[in-house]
């Protein structure tokens, strides 16, 4: 009797991933394949590729969170699959929304009534939020000028030049225009009183920033909103003032409570803040909060007849996902004021260790301040021969990702390296991190200058110079050949013990 | 000897025990500021799952066009790559070359006149909303620049569309100061009619947007049609008005059921094109996508380059940071499932459309609104609105756990209103046939019950025959107790 043996040749999901066919063959990058493939080789395939992403944990290069409880991750699986503006739908989602406007609105101090509703919404990001608070004052300030009889045509915005991109995308995109302030050396902040000097009638707001990007700083918003009000006195244009607490917002009520940033002051009119940074969920959320309805002109309000119910919305976004809004939720009711307190404490403290850790190498200058949102940006003492981008790209090697970048006009010519303390960042690892730069430090010492380098420093020199730079580099190229010699042979004197 | 016990510390001890045997199960939830204490992980994982088990089920959710499942392969993708902020371009390099296949794969998709291994024009945004508003904004722009150099007015943009288009369209209009001229829709007739849409046509029109799979019926609207008129128009007037297709829907469904139908960048007046990932893309929702025929269609004074954390990075996008879950699983879809793929859980789609849409005719009592050619949706009305409505109708398939919504046409139809059921790639044949079971209980039922006071009052009503009712349905209730009584029902 033969036995048969019913050939499973094309059942390729017995087979090992590795071992089919699906990891010979060229990913498609360009068009769609005519063909399926089994889903356990997609998942290998893809995950694979995604190896040689960094680690997000070891991104210090960013705010916004990389680390939540297991359990967080939990409702955000099991809410992956709902559409967040299904309101009728999903009407606890919605609530949980509006329950932490309300939340973030007493954080900020709003002043609102014993159980009245706060004036917010939920965002992507702090972009989103930016628009949306950008387009109400746009509008508001257009209405109060027709009612005036006066020309609407050129609304304009005053903010430092430290600025994130996202005011440059509402200006350009909204067609406001982009008054700046411009920093100076020492002074990466914008400066209240010159910001003030420069509002004019067709000033739609004054944006301040609670946490600068580049160095952590908390602006001046009191001393803005009491210059304001005098010119506002004076002028009788009423000027408001946006406060951009992308980072600070969930920063500054637990550390510096005293501090009067937020709707205290009478002049803010509406904040937003990331809750993706230090509101401590993963990336896709933001919130505004206005500080009345009289500040969120009606007209931008939709009331919509969306699938059968009456929803009023006021969002760019539509459809996104809800896992973000409910993890939000998640951490404000599991941490409370306090466990926000200790974990700001906490990146506080780290920052503090790892500002003293390089302070102690003597190389450094350290351009944040202590108190602001917990990071560490600083720029080599001497940089002729290496400048802060190669200690960057050095860091990579061990896994850290650290940005090197040039501060804005006119303050160009100021380099630094930024850390940026999350809740995931242990003392632990920022030990590490001081010793790696030691290491790297070490490392560029024995290393000769780069050219370009050089020819960015001697600007206008260079072109005269050519003929100098080129014979310096036969020098220069004898020197790196030699170092690199003399390396290798040290390399190989240590590694008689390895292996 | 006495043993001692120590008394457990009495928060500690509080970790121990059962959640819901602690005072967290007790103690009203915050809801309008932060408590001051902490609570437990635990505690606060199993409050807020409680509380959302109050929500609709996603898949039971007929009113979306937006995915409700994809395989635990992908969702295990899009776990990990949950902490990877999307703009890091610098830091993940692998996510963004990811989102630039994609683009490239759907250019290809809608023949999109790209040479063999030249890269698309095109973005991954969080929805259609954006993608419309970023094409709009290019769109406005191209049309600025073109009036400025040719010296006359660009104040007054103005953006021709049916009545029946999407929210967001209105939005765009409304915060970017574009007008919007809407063509009304007629009984019967409820998409953009291509002939009207031209005429509105004027030298301000930035461009003319038509839509493949209206929300409200799921018809896929002549695009064709609208690119000869215009192209006369064009030639007649020099004004060189661009079209927009909103293909949320459509775009992943056009390709595979009706690869005949010409719809996308064959018609040369079509320069960008937008589609929603989590509709029939087959994603979670949180991603769309906007291609652009070429560059010269995207103006360049939109695109930044910036300084992000050390390296020039060029982005045309209105959010910024987000997650990159969304744009791996689109990847995986699109690879995972290929051309075939794709077609075969299209063409599932119509066929269970197609036996919902029979066993609701077969009942007699409804018109079928939605046409066999689209998107797989089932819009039906009832044939008579006079004693109960398709409101009462959709709030009583709640009670089975069904969610179907019901809503009124857009002017200038408002009279009709409409059940819609969208046939998703997770509603089955067995899904189907429950819920044709459970559409005929609840007309049946209705049928017992007296019609409402609203509905009446639409007709003509007296106070007479409103106690006459009341008597009625007194003894209507009356003989149903009695009959559940006999039938030995508890």
């Amino acid at each position: 009797m033969v036995l048969s043996k019913a050939a499973s040749e094309s059942d390729v999901s017995v087979h090992s991933t590795f071992a089919s066919r699906y990891v010979r063959t060229s990913l498609p990058r360009f068009k769609m394949s005519e063909n399926s493939i089994p889903k356990e080789a997609a998942y290998q395939i893809i995950n694979d590729e995604l190896m040689l992403d960094g680690n997000p944990r070891l991104n210090l290069a960013s705010f916004v969170t990389t680390w939540m409880e297991p359990e967080c991750d939990k409702l955000i699986m099991a809410s992956v699959n709902k559409n967040y503006v299904d309101m009728d739908e999903y009407p606890v989602t919605t609530e949980l929304q509006n329950r932490c406007v309300n939340m973030i609105a007493h954080l900020f101090n709003a002043p609102l009534g014993e159980s009245e509703a706060a004036v917010g919404v939920g965002t992507v990001g702090s972009s989103e939020a930016i628009m949306l608070a950008g387009l109400a004052f746009k509008r508001k300030w257009q209405n109060r000028r027709k009612a005036e009889g006066k020309p609407w045509d050129k609304p304009n915005i005053v903010t430092g030049a430290n600025v994130q991109v996202c005011w440059e995308k509402f200006a350009r995109y909204f067609e406001v225009e982009l008054k700046e302030v411009k920093l100076r050396e020492d002074y990466f902040v914008m400066d209240p009183a010159k910001a003030v000097e420069m509002v004019d009638e067709n000033t739609i707001c004054v944006a301040a920033i609670l946490g600068s990007t580049l160095n952590g700083e908390f602006e001046d918003v009191k001393l803005l909103n009491d210059l304001l009000v005098e010119k506002n006195k004076e002028t009788g244009w009423d000027t408001p003032i946006h406060v951009d607490a992308a980072s600070g917002g969930f920063i500054a009520p637990f550390l510096n409570p005293e501090l009067e940033w937020d709707f205290r002051l009478p002049l803010v009119k509406s904040i937003n803040v990331s809750g993706h940074k230090y509101g401590l969920v993963y990336a896709g959320i933001g919130w505004v909060i206005w500080r009345s309805k009289e500040d969120l002109p009606e007209e931008l309000i939709f009331h919509i007849n969306y699938l059968g119910a009456d929803q009023p919305t006021f969002t760019l976004n539509f459809s996104k996902g809800s896992s973000q809004v409910i993890a939000q939720y998640y951490q404000l009711i599991r941490l409370g004021f306090e466990g926000y307190r200790n974990i700001m404490e906490n990146c506080r403290e780290n920052m503090l260790v790892l500002k003293d850790g390089l302070e102690k190498t003597g190389r450094f200058n350290i351009v944040s301040k202590d108190d602001g949102v917990p990071l560490v940006a600083f720029s080599l003492k001497d940089n002729r021969r290496h400048d802060e981008f190669e200690v960057s790209d050095m860091l990579r090697r061990f896994g850290w990702i650290v940005p090197a970048y040039t501060m804005p006009p006119d303050a160009q010519h100021v380099t630094v390296l930024r850390v940026v303390i999350r809740e995931d960042f242990s003392r632990t690892l920022a030990e590490r991190l001081v010793c790696d730069i030691k290491k790297v430090l070490h490392e560029l010492d024995t290393l000769p200058a780069k050219i370009t380098a050089k020819l960015a420093i001697n600007g206008e020199e260079a072109d005269k110079n050519v003929t100098l730079v080129t014979k310096k580099s036969d020098l220069e190229t004898q020197r790196e050949i030699t170092t690199v010699w003399r390396k290798f042979v040290m390399e190989k004197k240590k590694m008689n013990g390895v292996c | 000897m006495v043993i001692t016990t120590t008394i457990p510390d009495h928060r500690a001890g509080e970790l121990l025990h059962y959640t819901f045997a602690s005072r967290y199960a007790g103690a009203p939830v915050p809801k309008f500021k932060m408590p001051e204490k902490s609570i437990p992980k635990e505690a606060a994982y199993q409050i807020i799952n409680d509380e959302l088990m109050l929500d609709g089920t996603p898949r039971l959710n007929l009113a979306s066009f937006v995915t409700t499942w994809m395989e635990p392969e992908c969702e295990k993708l899009m776990m990990a790559s949950i902490n990877k902020n999307y703009v890091d371009m610098d830091e993940y390099p692998v996510t963004t070359e990811l989102q630039n296949r994609c683009v490239n794969m759907i250019a290809h998709l809608f023949n999109a006149p790209v040479g063999e291994t030249e890269t698309a024009v095109g973005v991954g945004t969080v929805g259609s909303s954006e993608a419309i508003m970023l094409a709009g904004l290019a769109f406005k722009r191209k049309w600025q620049a073109k009036r400025k150099s040719e010296g006359k007015p660009y104040d007054k943009p103005n953006i021709v569309t049916g009545a029946n288009v999407q929210v967001c369209w209105e939005k765009f209009a409304r915060y970017f100061e574009v007008e919007l001229k809407e063509v009304k829709l007629s009984e019967g007739y409820y998409v953009m009619d291509p002939v009207k849409a031209v005429e509105m046509v004027d030298e301000n029109t930035i461009c003319v947007a038509a839509i493949l799979g209206s929300t409200l019926t799921g018809e896929f609207e002549n695009v064709k049609l609208l690119h000869e008129l215009l192209t006369k128009k064009n030639e007649e007037t020099g004004w060189d008005t661009p079209i927009h297709v909103d293909a949320a829907s459509g775009g992943f469904i056009a390709p595979f059921l009706y690869p005949d139908l010409e719809w996308d960048f064959r018609l040369p007046l079509v320069k960008s094109i937008n589609v929603s990932g989590h509709k029939y893309g087959l994603v979670y929702p949180g991603v769309g996508w906007v291609v652009w025929r070429t560059k010269e269609d995207l103006p360049d004074d939109l695109i930044f380059h910036i300084n992000y954390l050390g390296s020039d990075q060029p982005t045309f996008t209105l959010n910024f940071s987000k997650g990159s879950s969304q744009i791996i699983a689109q990847y995986y879809q699109l690879i995972r499932l290929g051309f075939e793929g794709y077609k075969n859980i299209m063409e599932n789609c119509m066929s269970n459309a197609r036996v919902l849409k029979e066993g609701i005719e077969k009942m007699g009592r409804f018109d079928i609104v939605s046409k066999d050619v689209g998107v797989p949706l089932v819009a039906f009305s009832l044939k008579d609105s006079s004693k109960h409505t398709v409101f009462e109708i959709s709030d009583s398939l709640r009670r089975f756990g069904w969610i179907v919504p019901a809503y009124t046409m857009a002017p200038d139809a408002q009279h009709i209103a409409v059940l819609r059921i969208v046939v998703r790639e997770d509603f089955s044949r067995s899904l189907a046939e429950r819920l044709i079971a459970d559409i005929d209980k609840v007309v049946k039922e209705l049928d017992t019950l007296p019609s409402r006071e609203s509905t009446k009052a639409a007709h003509i009503t007296a106070t007479v025959e409103e106690k006459q009712h009341t008597e009625e349905e007194v003894l209507a209730r009356w003989k149903r107790v009695l009959a559940a009584k006999r039938a030995g029902a508890c």
